[in-house]
């Protein structure tokens, strides 16, 4: 008799023109945690967007088995009176409410139609102390960080007795730290008899923390392997999810390092709207020609308000601090100013900073040197469709037309358009903040592979990410940041994942 | 030349890498991605067709004269709103500007005696002063344009009354009353039919024909796809066909009005504006990503002003063609012209949110109101219908464009 909490049988769910899924499988054990690995548009989250019915039974053919019983779900309420509860990556917590109420939100604790507050904030506490988050239920959501907000999801799914909780990405956001307890409490919620359903890129973590691995790969089931009888490699897991094997994860590459092209001296920041708070503290930086410099840091350390505030201002209040290019000052007190001296810099947020998803991919890559492709002010619509096919090419950007809405694309191409756009600016010094955020192996590699042909060209490369292995593969200097500080620059050959953690953490001492 | 043939290997290499299902899923996107904009053509051509059958009136020239002179103002404020609209924002007070501008206009040319053109001068200049208040607000100030204008549409209203003492001023002069009830007509002749409005039509016909062959050849040059030629005439041909239809009914009214003049130049120059300058795909950048538009170097404010600067002065047009067809200015006039233009923009395609819409779209949304309107007049029908209708329609215009963006959204 096997004890599987779900089987999800032959499952093949087709949109318009695509087969998203196409007869997946997959069987989890009760009580263990499951991984599910696949690049981009793999399957994975159409799969748990069948399982938790928000694509309801009869849009898709195939069978679910929950607790020895075929279900048959309309809607995500039913799957949640089952037990099953799904928390995106993108979390679904309104910033404005208490945590006790959005643990409650939609299942008010109340007597005769009026919410008992005693009861819901008891309630609530109980909760915070299962899931290890030392705060007040009555706190503001907003005033939380998110990897505090993850644990409030997940507090809010063992409010509704959850049996088996899925989550999507749950660390795309977090720092190592807040990672680790998340897996952490994974772990303990197991001991509870809860089963995970875990959706991630960060291998290492599977590796680190699943029972089994399901992979997905263009939408069937590669293989399910079990992690505690065989020992399971990243790089096996990698195979399966790219079909080929990835000896390398970064593509090899020698710099060809010139004079320096840009230093930061001094430069200091502060809070937009806290004024006496300092987030970036006398920070000195150089890069030079050729070079792929890194910064590390973790959450809340000043990378992204550093490159932010270097370029155009666009983050919190300079109180001081001199930028030099090739030696000499320059004011990049705007957006517009940062571009004409040749800096640019890709957001870490390409969805909210980076593109116009309603806006077509053409007119996204030209829109940040729009200049280039226009004369007196008028455009050369010619012209533009011909950059934007150049760059589709250059960088295998994915797509039906240039004419495609870029919010149409996946992850990795998206991130190839918002790289065109500033690679079209013809910049000196390129800005990249976490370049290879949520996006898969496949377009990672592509990815490092653009990087290393900029830095080729010449161009002096900024690389902020919070994926140490990424920065050790990529770099060859790499700064590290704390508490708004730079507290060391270490070069590729010192560089190892322990000395940079440990400057990392390095906290300021007490004078 | 070694570079086109690469660029040539390239583009067919991509088109290749496509592959056939893919093609479909093009088609597709091409089809749900114009079916926004050409659902709109649609819908006016079908009621257009229907009011014809409905009442034999409807498209004969003094009836189709009539719609051009009565509709006029709202389509002028309909393309400066679908730019205020595609950037993120909305103009309140445009009904008000149109008020105070036509009074201005009455008091210098009725009260003051001055010539015309001095009283449309002064009307163009409170205009762009309105413009400037507001864009300053809602520019450097930071203040949403739903309170600015909101603010513009009591503070206009009550200088409106003040500049006219509370009370109408008329008549104006008849070179006054010309700018939207003149005609061009009589300079060649003809019997029954005038001969110098079809002239016109068919310089802008061969002006379009002559246009639309140079932009293909340009395409062409560049390599992209572009219509079978046969497809490129047919077209041409059908556009031929209907403006030559409406200039031979024109022809046999009146002639040629000079406000259907103006405003066949304004759609053509804001169309331009919109479509092919860098300010015009700066609003759409605003309206699409604010955040993303600042990063890419946009300079927001500048472009947020001159959008509001812009409006201001399409409503001081508007004020002196609504004076001049009214022959005078009311307190009251422009009331409600805010809510027809952004109407007009809506049901014309541009979205809610921002940085989706097109000049022509507002213009065709803004005459399917008009056409709604008058087509329901001449039926006889009760005026509380006609508002139900009116209310009706743009309901479900932007109801279709809601669900069509959650199906585009699903699709993947």
């Amino acid at each position: 008799m096997n004890d599987n909490i779900l089987e999800m049988r032959s499952i093949t769910k087709t949109f318009p023109g695509v087969k998203a899924l196409q007869d997946v499988s997959i069987e989890v054990r009760r009580g263990e945690i499951h991984a599910i690995c696949g690049e981009n548009g793999a399957g994975k989250s159409t799969l748990m967007r069948v399982l938790s019915g928000v694509h309801p039974t009869g849009t898709y053919d195939g069978e679910i088995v929950f607790e020895g019983e075929s279900v048959r779900f309309g809607s995500i309420n039913d799957s949640e009176d089952k037990g099953i509860v799904i928390i995106h990556q993108e979390l679904a917590l309104i910033p404005f409410l208490s945590i006790a109420e959005n643990i409650f939100l939609g299942n008010e604790q109340a007597t005769r139609g009026l919410i008992n507050w005693n009861h819901t904030n008891t309630e609530a506490a109980k909760l915070l102390a299962r899931v290890g988050l030392k705060e007040n239920p009555t706190t503001p959501v907003g005033q939380l960080g998110v990897g505090k907000q993850q644990l409030v999801e997940i507090a809010k799914a063992l409010s509704k007795r959850v049996k088996l909780l899925i989550l999507d990405e749950p660390t795309a956001a977090l720092n190592d730290n807040d990672s680790a307890h998340l897996l952490d409490l994974l772990r303990q919620l197991q001991g509870q008899n809860i089963t995970s359903i875990l959706i991630t890129h960060k291998l290492n973590e599977i590796a680190e923390i699943a029972d089994s691995t399901t992979i997905l790969r263009d939408g069937k089931t590669i293989e399910t392997v079990d992690m505690r009888t065989e020992e399971v490699s990243v790089n096996r897991l990698i195979k399966g999810m790219v079909g080929r094997d990835l000896e390398h994860r970064f593509p090899p590459h020698t710099s060809n390092i010139g004079e320096e092209v840009l230093r930061i001296e001094n430069w200091t920041v502060h809070h937009p709207t806290q004024a006496e708070r300092i987030v970036v503290d006398g920070a000195n930086v150089t890069v030079h020609a050729g070079e792929i410099v890194g910064m590390a840091g973790l959450m809340g350390a000043g990378r992204t308000e550093l490159a932010m505030s270097v370029f155009g201002r666009s983050y919190g209040r300079h109180s001081s601090g001199q930028v030099f290019k090739r030696g000499t000052e320059i004011h990049t007190h705007s957006v517009p100013q940062a571009i004409g001296h040749g800096i640019a810099y890709a957001t870490e947020d390409r969805k909210r900073y980076g593109l116009n998803l309603i806006e077509d991919v053409r007119r996204n890559i030209s829109a940040a040197a729009l200049g280039k492709v226009s004369s007196g002010g008028w455009i050369n619509g010619n012209e533009e469709i011909k950059v934007a096919e150049e760059y589709r090419a250059s960088l295998n950007i994915k797509t039906p037309t240039v004419m495609s809405l870029a919010g149409k694309l996946s992850g990795g191409n998206q991130q190839k358009v918002v790289l065109s756009k500033w690679i079209f600016t013809d910049p000196d010094v390129l800005i990249l903040d976490e370049p290879t955020r949520g996006i898969d192996v496949g377009a990672k590699y592509e990815i490092y592979t653009i990087i290393n042909r900029l830095a080729d060209a010449g161009k002096a490369i900024i690389v902020i990410s919070s994926e140490l292995p990424e920065l050790l593969g990529t770099c060859d200097r790499i700064y590290t940041l704390s508490e708004g500080r730079v507290t060391g620059v270490v070069p590729k050959a010192e560089a190892t994942q322990e000395r940079l953690m440990e400057l990392m953490t390095k906290v300021k001492e007490q004078a | 030349m070694t570079g086109i043939v690469n660029l040539r290997e390239r583009v067919t290499r991509n088109v290749r890498d496509v592959g056939s299902s893919t093609v479909i899923a093009n088609l597709r996107e091409l089809f749900t991605r114009n079916l926004r904009q050409s659902g709109i053509y649609i819908a006016f051509v079908l009621i257009v067709g229907l009011f014809s059958i409905l009442s034999p009136n409807f498209l004969s020239p003094g009836n189709i004269t009539n719609i051009i002179l009565q509709y006029s103002y709202i389509l002028i404020l309909a393309i400066g709103m679908v730019i205020v609209i595609i950037a993120g924002h909305i103009d309140l007070s445009v009904g008000s500007v149109v008020a105070l501008t036509g009074a201005v206009s009455a008091v210098v040319v009725i009260k003051g005696g001055h010539p015309w053109w001095m009283g449309a001068l002064a009307a163009l200049g409170v205009g762009l002063l309105v413009g400037v208040w507001q864009g300053f607000w809602v520019a450097f100030v930071g203040i949403p344009a739903f309170i600015v204008t909101l603010a513009g549409m009591l503070l206009f209203r009550g200088m409106t009354l003040k500049v006219l003492g509370n009370i109408s001023l008329s008549p104006f002069p008849a070179e006054y009353q010309k700018v939207a009830g003149g005609f061009l007509n009589g300079f060649l002749g003809g019997n029954g039919v005038d001969v110098f409005t079809l002239v016109i039509a068919a310089i802008a016909i061969v002006g379009y024909a002559v246009n639309s062959y140079r932009s293909r050849q340009a395409r062409l040059n560049y390599l992209q796809s572009v219509e079978a030629f046969p497809l490129f005439v047919l077209r041409v041909l059908a556009v031929a066909g209907v403006v030559m239809a409406f200039a031979y009914q024109l022809a046999r009214s009146r002639g040629l009005p000079i406000v259907l003049i103006l405003l066949a130049v304004l759609i053509i120059v804001y169309s331009i504006v919109t479509q092919r300058s860098v300010f015009g795909r700066h609003g759409y950048a605003i309206g699409g990503n604010l955040n993303a538009a600042q990063l890419s170097g946009v300079k927001v404010r500048r472009v947020n002003f001159l959008i509001f600067l812009n409006m201001g002065f399409l409503a001081g047009v508007a004020g002196v063609v609504y004076s001049s067809r009214s022959n005078g200015a009311q307190p009251g006039a422009g009331n409600m012209f805010e809510l027809d233009a952004i109407a007009a923009c809506f049901i014309g395609g541009a979205a809610v949110t921002g940085g989706v819409g097109t000049v022509v779209g507002a213009v065709v949304g803004g005459l399917i109101m008009g056409v709604m309107s008058n087509g329901m007049q001449l039926l006889g029908i009760d005026l509380s219908v006609q508002q139900m209708v009116k209310g009706t329609v743009l309901l479900i215009a932007v109801a279709f464009d809601v669900y069509n963006k959650r199906r585009a959204g699903s699709a993947r």
